[in-house]
């Protein structure tokens, strides 16, 4: 519609003829590609969302959601590749599922069990009551040492290729392999053990 | 060997199947299903929160006219695009994505919800008038002024290409003005049903000619 409409819109060569310097916008439009966030959200949300209830549980998986995906909002515009999109958010995810789980942990466990039964009730509210990966082999991933958990999680939950995984992780294409390797062995253990 | 027997056990197992929760869920990637109201409530709550927080550029909203769904979007700055039935939404994103900003979120802002209420007003002929502010960004140098004089149009008249050329300062520039019209990223907005051949002819539009001409008699009747 502007100046810098897509070269295989049918308006281009209307818009060459218009006469007018090819004048940009005031704010310098990036032909990045990148498409709208509102569709990025529809398309790998879900999968986020999944991938972050399976690292850190219903509640702190879903609070993690929401930080990653209010984060990856504000940065979105930075990003270069539009193919790059699926394994940025997961990367973002990734460290918010960590700082979940710091926080987590820097939390006072007071003895008075009032405050607790609150927090558990606020949470309730706005977020998932039922574990939605319960009855399934994904609560036993959540038992795996953290970085087993995080590689199987990220291969078969993200469904991201070794190498995406590696630049999540941060660590090598081979140690995300052996990490799976070990990680799958360690749940099958784990599940054959499972009564249930 | 081993690695590769894990695996296809891992891909059975994680994968959902057998599970009774296996179709509840949005789980189009595999994994295990997280249920539609899972990913719905954490969905309206992401959405309640981008909002609040204003963190994105451009705000959009379909709304449903006699003529079929419009999309209208807008930034802090005005309505920045409204695009008509026969446009593809879709492309109309990908569009404000690339030549706006990629912060592209669906919500009610107040620039859009009075975009709504006046287009309706309009639409039923109780409105002459638009009265919400306009962002440019998707338009510039001579087609802008292009739009801008088209929008000086008042309703239930009409122009000619010629006519706007001449009031866009290049009487001469009948194509150009005729292609700027073509791409107006603002139709109804700015009026550009209102432009005719100068034979009287009703011309051409993104809209469809029907429309152009249903509008044309909707703002004579009015």
């Amino acid at each position: 519609m502007s100046d810098v409409a897509e070269p295989e819109d049918g308006h281009a060569a209307l818009a060459a003829s218009g006469g007018a310097a090819p004048a940009r916008a005031n704010r310098q439009p990036r032909r990045s590609g990148l498409p709208p966030f509102e569709l990025v959200v529809e398309a790998h949300g879900p999968a986020v969302l999944r991938f972050c209830i399976a690292r850190s549980g219903p509640q702190a998986g879903e609070d993690a959601f929401q930080e990653a995906m209010i984060s990856a909002l504000r940065s979105y515009p930075e990003l270069r590749d539009p193919g790059a999109v699926r394994g940025w958010l997961f990367s973002i995810a990734h460290r918010k599922t960590i700082d979940a789980g710091r926080a987590e942990q820097r939390r006072p466990r007071p003895a008075g069990a009032p405050e607790e039964v609150e927090v558990v009730a606020d949470r309730r509210c706005h977020g998932i009551a039922v574990d939605p990966l319960a009855g399934t082999a994904w609560v036993h991933v959540r038992a795996l040492p953290a970085k087993q958990r995080e590689a199987v999680t990220l291969r078969y939950l993200a469904d991201l290729t070794n190498s995406e995984i590696a630049s999540v992780m941060e660590i090598s294409p081979d140690a995300v392999r052996r990490n799976v390797f070990e990680g799958l062995r360690r749940l099958r253990t784990l599940v054959a053990d499972d009564p249930g | 060997m081993r690695q590769s027997e894990d695996e296809v056990w891992a891909a059975q197992l994680l994968s959902g199947d057998g599970s009774d929760r296996a179709d509840a869920g949005a789980s189009a990637g595999g994994g295990p299903a997280v249920e539609d109201s899972a990913w719905a409530e954490a969905r309206a709550r992401l959405d309640a929160r981008v909002v609040d927080e204003g963190a994105f550029d451009v705000a959009f909203e379909a709304h449903e006219s006699p003529f079929g769904l419009l999309l209208v979007g807008a930034t802090n700055v005005g309505v920045v695009r409204v695009a008509l039935p026969t446009e593809d939404a879709e492309g109309v994103l990908a569009q404000l994505a690339t030549n706006v900003s990629p912060r592209v979120w669906r919500a009610a802002t107040p620039t859009i919800a009075a975009t709504r209420h006046q287009l309706d007003e309009y639409f039923e002929g109780t409105r002459h008038t638009f009265d919400v502010p306009l962002d440019w960004a998707l338009t510039a140098a001579f087609r802008r002024q292009v739009l801008e004089a088209t929008a000086r149009i008042p309703f239930g008249e009409t122009a000619s290409y010629g006519q706007v050329a001449e009031s866009a300062g290049s009487p001469k520039a009948v194509r150009a003005a005729g292609s700027a019209l073509a791409t107006n990223p603002l139709p109804i907005l700015v009026p550009c049903h209102r432009v005719l051949r100068s034979d009287g002819a009703v011309g051409q539009y993104l809209g469809g000619v029907p429309m152009k001409t249903a509008l044309l008699e909707l703002e004579a009747s009015a």
